[in-house]
């Protein structure tokens, strides 16, 4: 602005005004502004991308293919011998698989003489057909001779296949699923037989080798387990410890060193807990390995500090005139603390707890170390029994080659990071609805 | 009596002491005499009385208790001999521990066989698994510690009850109008809260003493110069039972490929994280701050796994495919990288970076930058010749706290950096790093007492000392610089 006239003026005045490179300063003040919006926009970008490839990788896992069939329950597959009123593991030996295939045979209309085409048609059907089915006649022995509908699940393969994710150009000796067996999905398609359902299996089924029978039922239970512990154990001795440092604590040494221990604590590696509750709890006082319980340990001493951190931080936060107030109208010390000081920073005590929890309920490392990587398949009936963690299942996933597998692994992000947000707006809200500023 | 039982019983006694002095007080406050404490505080004094020492009590008995049968059983086990068919006396123990364990679930009055080969089946039909070579003469040992267990159970609980019994009545006697019960409650409350606080001091000296013992008996069959100047890591897989056959564990390669990948992530992260910081603080309308900072706490709040696998399934093969299409032949980025590991762990920091220098660029005080724009500094320079360099002990600090974040990362090097102990310079190479090794030792099925297991451990002395040193560090200067300003 100042330096547009300088052109016309040369001829006109003697002195110039001095060049302070007002236009170079102002290219370096703009460029700077860029500078910081690119920053801005990388860390944007990155969290979109990988946002965007995890859901667009992972949203197909909440549908699963399923083959509605007409089983019929035959007494010559289940019991050709016709012993089961004598020996009940008749029924749970049973050739299950056989009922689902002859049901296929038929509904396709295959020749069961035909030896090729029924080679063909194996790993059509999961092997959890077997499972399925056994469960459904040891409810109720009676349906043994009739014929029910049943949704059968569809092996991994089809899973994909149906889809759309198997690429039918590559040539037929390298992809998973023949060209036969296309044509019959294609056939079942038709019929409105075959067709994808909620997978509610995702959430309900423990671990097993097949993809598609196997889910994050025993994963999201061990979970459960750890942030109920943490919970009942980090927030009570998370306040009582900040309440001491905060409110009673004379500043000496001792206080000192608790204060630096607590800040080093939540910056040590989280994998180190991990080694503390391998050395500890398993080793030296022989605790159950791959439990809940010594996760739960474990996530507790690792979110303390955090929850300890926030909970000073809303306790220094109420104004003195209140502790001034309650002390004046005769309350004790430890009155004004619980009655005066706590409720009114209970919000913000909550905030970083629901933080603390999130972060824990996110934490992996320290649970490869005391054995939850575990192949689990029965649900954790208390916190001792063997269990895993969503984290550490999504980390099991991932080590697994097969492509359904990854599916169900990007799914199990999904459900992971839904729960953490929840907890985080939780947090935020509670923040925004009971924030007092004094 | 099962502890939780006696401790469920203890509670109650509490409870019904809670009541009656609570009740007692409150009838004794005629209006004549002036109270020293509201009723509800001789309640509580009865509660603490009649459950804290009898707490204890339990506890020391229930450890003392399980000591004695320890002994008991190996003094009841027959002498070892050169043909014992149990490799060791404390497997022999364990043995009839679990099968003591496995007698209790079988039902009262069945007749108990003498073999073991007998009783498999029925310990089966109550879906009690037990060894194999489980012996037939640990059967009599067992049926004796069971009894022996009982009877010291038994005896524990009614000293237990007793001196709950006893403190309930000593604190119901002692309430008097003029008794102080609320200066007796409030100083149990305050040796709570001050237990509750050492927790920190507990943890820090736990995990030096746990991975200390360990780290001393893996230098035991290592020497620490092997370790620590070492440039090979080659620890031999040794199964459970083998014996394990010497490896040589040399920490360089980890360290170099830890140092190195933690440099990369910072590289990302520092000017990443500082600038948005800047633009934040300085710049930005508060709409665009009330959308972004959210946005980037989002980022913040994502677990590492997921940036692992982002790594390792989607940024790795991209980046591998995009070198290979670039040269037009092999690829010359790896699937699993330094580069791919740091980048991705540089995005994970750059909220970390940005929300502490956040912190501290805010706490320069508002006179400096008034002073600078009033001379007519434009806003970029105000930043760079007088906040900056203000903040500058600050940032350092922040940029310390990174680092240690950025050096004891797990989960993203695990799936991103490689398992294989190189020592190179190409960053477009794997590389693996202590924490890598920490997982890998400590996963699958290891003999705990072989030098690759406890190796794990003087990795993860070694980590710790080195984020200890940075994190103070850091946490002394952040601190020397607020005050500075405040």
């Amino acid at each position: 602005m100042t330096d547009i006239p300088l052109d016309t003026m040369a001829g006109a005045v003697a002195r110039p005004r001095r060049d302070i490179g007002l236009k170079a300063r102002y290219a370096a003040e703009r460029r700077f502004r860029i500078y910081g919006v690119i920053a801005i926009s990388v860390g944007l970008a990155f969290l979109a991308i990988m946002l965007i490839t995890i859901v667009s990788k992972g949203y197909t896992a909440f549908w699963q293919t399923t083959v509605t069939l007409p089983i019929s329950f035959d007494e010559k597959v289940i019991d050709p011998s016709n012993k089961r009123a004598t020996d009940p593991s008749v029924l749970i030996k049973a050739n299950y698989p056989k009922l689902a295939e002859n049901a296929l045979v038929a509904k396709l209309g295959i020749d069961p003489a035909n030896k090729p085409m029924m080679l063909k048609l194996k790993g059509f059907l999961s092997e959890g057909a077997r499972v399925q089915l056994r469960d459904i006649v040891s409810a109720d022995p009676s349906v043994i001779g009739t014929t029910r509908d049943v949704n059968i699940l569809a092996a991994a393969n089809l899973d994909s296949a149906f889809k759309g994710q198997i690429d039918l150009s590559v040539d037929e000796a390298r992809r998973k699923v023949s060209n036969q067996q296309i044509d019959w999905m294609n056939k079942l398609k038709a019929d409105g037989v075959m067709a994808e359902h909620f997978n509610t299996g995702l959430f309900t089924y423990g671990a097993s080798s097949r993809p598609e029978t196997s889910g994050m039922g025993v994963a999201i239970i061990g979970s459960f387990y750890m942030m109920v512990i943490v919970l009942v154990l980090a927030l009570p001795i998370g306040v009582a410890a900040s309440i001491y440092l905060e409110e009673f604590a004379k500043k000496n040494r001792f206080t000192d060193l608790i204060e630096v221990n607590i800040n080093n604590l939540a910056a040590v590696p989280s994998i180190v807990f991990g080694l503390l509750g391998l050395a500890v709890f398993i080793n030296f006082l022989g605790m159950p390995r791959s439990a809940a319980f010594v996760g739960g340990l474990v996530l507790t001493l690792m979110t303390l500090p955090t929850i300890i951190i926030a909970t000073r931080a809303a306790l220094a936060a109420v104004p003195p005139s209140i502790r001034s107030a309650a002390l004046g109208l005769g309350a004790s010390k430890m009155q004004m603390v619980f009655q005066h000081i706590l409720p009114l920073a209970a919000p913000g005590i909550l905030t970083g707890t629901i933080i603390g929890l999130a972060r824990a309920l996110g934490e992996t490392a320290p649970l490869l170390l005391i054995g939850m990587v575990a192949f689990v398949a029965d649900y954790p009936k208390t916190p001792f029994d063997p269990a895993t963690a969503l984290p550490v299942q999504i980390y099991m996933w991932a080590n697994e080659a097969e492509r359904a597998f990854v599916e169900r692994m990007s799914g199990a992000i999904i459900i992971l990071l839904v729960f953490l947000m929840a907890m985080n707006i939780t947090a935020i809200v509670l923040r925004r609805r009971f924030e007092r500023r004094w | 009596m099962s502890s939780l039982l006696v401790l469920a019983i203890i509670i109650a006694i509490g409870v019904v002491a809670f009541v009656i002095g609570r009740q007692r007080a409150a009838a004794q406050d005629t209006g004549k005499v002036k109270p020293h404490s509201r009723a509800h505080y001789h309640g509580w004094w009865a509660f603490l009385l009649a459950v804290l020492p009898a707490v204890l009590l339990l506890a020391v008995w229930d450890i003392g208790s399980s000591f004695y049968l320890d002994r008991h059983i190996h003094a009841a086990l027959p002498e070892r001999t050169a043909d014992s068919k149990v490799a060791s006396e404390a497997l022999d123990a364990s043995l009839v521990k679990s099968l003591a364990k496995g007698l209790r679930r079988l039902d009262a009055g069945t007749p108990l066989p003498a073999t073991f080969a007998e009783l498999q089946p029925l310990l089966i039909a109550k879906g009690v698994a037990l060894a194999s070579d489980t012996q037939d003469y640990m059967i009599p040992i067992a049926v004796d510690a069971n009894t022996v267990q009982d009877r010291l159970g038994l005896f524990g609980a009614v000293v237990t009850f007793a001196l709950s019994i006893a403190g309930a009545f000593y604190a119901l006697r002692q309430i008097a109008p003029r008794a102080r019960a609320r200066n007796n409650v409030e100083r149990l409350m305050l040796w709570g809260l001050l237990a509750a606080s050492t927790i920190a001091i507990l943890t820090t000296v736990g995990i030096v003493l746990s991975m200390l013992f360990q780290t001393i008996t893996f230098f035991e069959s290592v020497s620490p110069m092997s370790f620590f100047f070492g440039t090979v890591w080659d620890p031999r897989f040794a199964a459970a039972g083998s014996g394990g056959s010497q490896g040589q564990f040399g920490l360089i390669p980890l360290l170099a490929g830890t140092l190195y990948i933690a440099a990369v992530a910072l590289l990302v992260a520092v000017p990443v994280g500082l600038m948005s910081a800047v633009y934040m603080s300085e710049y930005a309308s508060r709409s665009v701050r009330s959308v972004v900072k959210p946005a980037l706490e989002l980022l913040a709040g994502i677990p590492t796994i997921v940036y692992g696998i982002f790594a390792v399934v989607t940024l790795g093969p991209f980046l591998r495919d995009l070198s290979a299409a670039l040269t037009g032949g092999s690829p010359f980025i790896q699937g699993q990288s330094i580069f791919t590991a740091g980048l991705v762990m540089g995005v994970m920091l750059i909220p970390v970076v940005s929300s502490l220098s956040d912190d501290i660029i805010t706490a320069v005080p508002r006179a400096m930058r008034d002073g600078s724009l009033g001379l007519g500094a434009t806003r970029s320079e105000t930043i760079k010749r007088v906040i900056l360099p203000a903040a500058l002990p600050g940032i350092v600090g922040a940029i310390l706290l990174t680092a240690s974040r950025a050096i004891g990362e797990t989960m993203i090097v695990v799936l991103a950096a490689g398992v294989a102990a190189n020592l190179t310079a190409n960053p477009f190479e794997a590389m693996t790093t202590i924490t890598v090794k920490i997982v890998n030792q400590l996963t699958g099925d290891l003999e705990f007492n072989s030098p690759q297991t406890l190796v794990a451990f003087a990795l993860g002395l070694t980590l710790f000392a080195l984020t200890l040193v940075m994190n103070i560090v850091a946490l002394y200067i952040v601190r020397k610089y607020r005050e500075q300003y405040e």
